[in-house]
């Protein structure tokens, strides 16, 4: 289990070595502050997420889910990808609401991010990943928070450098785009490394 | 009739997806360690872009709008079902090797980018020639990346040895970093940076600069 934590934080982290939600990361890492809103909400969103996709694909559409009813051949495996989008964005959906309602001062501030996270890709792909490895519903928890944390912290140090990186005398076909390429293809050398450390 | 020309050709370059407007880069980078993956990426990708605008653009005068994102989504996420399925049944090996990314192209942002920004407001003609055209820019920008990533990285492309390996009696040392993730990183910084070299209207503005003081001390 603490394996696979580290694991999901850094040397497969979803962001640098899958290469998931990577627009996103592009596109809102522009500040600081709203990185780190973002990180915020792909934690609590992913971590909510992969469970419960979890139990849905174990409970509904595997192979043989419905062999309680007789009905042992029916395999609705092909069904996850509509599944898994529609419960993204209903739990995005419910746990807007429910932020709103019981912890406004969260709200606000994930506000603006969260309906964003349902066309993220690392939501979905982590969801995907945990059908690929065939996680039980404990490791899946872990795994949800743990790529979730994994990709909050990338985009967060990603946001420090390129605030800094603003002041930086670049080529000018590189201003932009261009050097955030460069700058997370480093840091994705440096998180592929921790695979060697071991930790 | 130029003017809908302009539809198809102006993503190509002037306005590539990938390299301009952040749309699909996820699966750029994923999919493009060898070219066949990549060009399996790029024909399922175009297909489902072209098919989805189509029909999007058809029902675009029949969809609330409060509800038009998970219309889209739906109707991209079942040609995305029907595109992996084929996968699986006729190219059972690229469709491993692309593992779980056939079915993130619904979450691609090139997709749903497309179908929102061009195909809610256009008749289904320039939809389809706006969708083929993006499509076919982003499947330049994988093509380039995933030939330079498999000639460097394992001297051979689809198959046929182009530089001799080391271990098999040549001259040439392949790159294992070409073949690990922070080479598509690196590949595609590089191509912007060709890119803009050439198109100097691309360029970004800065949104800070050093006064001339700050950066003489």
């Amino acid at each position: 289990m603490t394996d696979l934590l580290l694991a999901s934080l850094f040397h497969q982290n979803l962001a640098l070595t899958s290469f998931l939600g990577i627009c996103t990361f592009l596109a809102v890492s522009q500040r600081f502050e709203t990185a780190f809103g973002l990180g915020m909400a792909v934690i609590v969103v992913q971590t909510v997420t992969v469970p419960i996709n979890n139990l849905i694909f174990n409970g509904f559409l595997q192979d043989g889910a419905w062999g309680w009813l007789g009905l042992a051949d029916v395999d609705l495996s092909f069904l996850k990808l509509i599944a898994f989008i529609g419960t993204i964005a209903a739990v995005v959906q419910v746990l807007e609401m429910f932020l709103d309602r019981y912890v406004p001062p969260l709200y606000r501030a994930l506000g603006i991010f969260l309906p964003l996270i349902t066309v993220n890709c690392a939501i979905l792909g982590g969801s995907l990943f945990m059908v690929e490895r065939q996680y039980d519903f404990a490791e899946s928890v872990v795994f949800g928070f743990g790529s979730g944390a994994g990709w909050a912290l990338a985009i967060i140090a990603f946001a420090a450098i390129r605030e800094r990186l603003e002041y930086s005398d670049m080529p000018r076909g590189l201003q932009g785009l261009g050097s955030a390429f460069l700058v997370t293809g480093l840091m994705s050398l440096g998180f592929a490394a921790f695979a060697r450390v071991g930790l | 009739m130029n003017a809908t020309l302009r539809y198809l050709t102006e993503p190509l370059i002037a306005n590539n997806p990938v390299t301009l407007q952040i749309l699909g880069i996820c699966s750029a980078l994923a999919v493009t360690t060898t070219l066949q993956t990549a060009l399996v990426m790029s024909g399922a990708l175009t297909a489902v872009l072209v098919l989805s605008s189509a029909t999007i653009s058809l029902m675009r005068n029949h969809i609330p709008n409060a509800i038009r994102l998970i219309v889209q989504i739906v109707v991209i996420a079942t040609l995305v079902v029907v595109a992996d399925e084929l996968l699986q049944a006729f190219a059972f090996e690229v469709s491993r090797q692309l593992s779980i990314f056939v079915g993130l192209i619904v979450t691609n942002c090139l997709v749903l980018g497309r179908a929102e920004a061009f195909a809610t407001r256009n008749p289904i003609w320039p939809s389809v020639l706006d969708a083929l055209g993006n499509g076919l820019g982003y499947s330049l920008v994988l093509i380039i990346v995933g030939t330079i990533r498999e000639v460097l990285g394992t001297g051979s492309l689809l198959g046929y040895t182009l530089l001799l390996p080391r271990a098999e009696g040549g001259w040439f040392e392949p790159l294992s970093l070409m073949q690990l993730a922070p080479s598509g990183f690196f590949i595609i910084a590089l191509l912007i940076w060709a890119i803009r070299s050439v198109r100097v209207e691309q360029i970004e503005k800065p949104q800070h600069q050093l006064s001339r003081s700050e950066v003489e001390q």
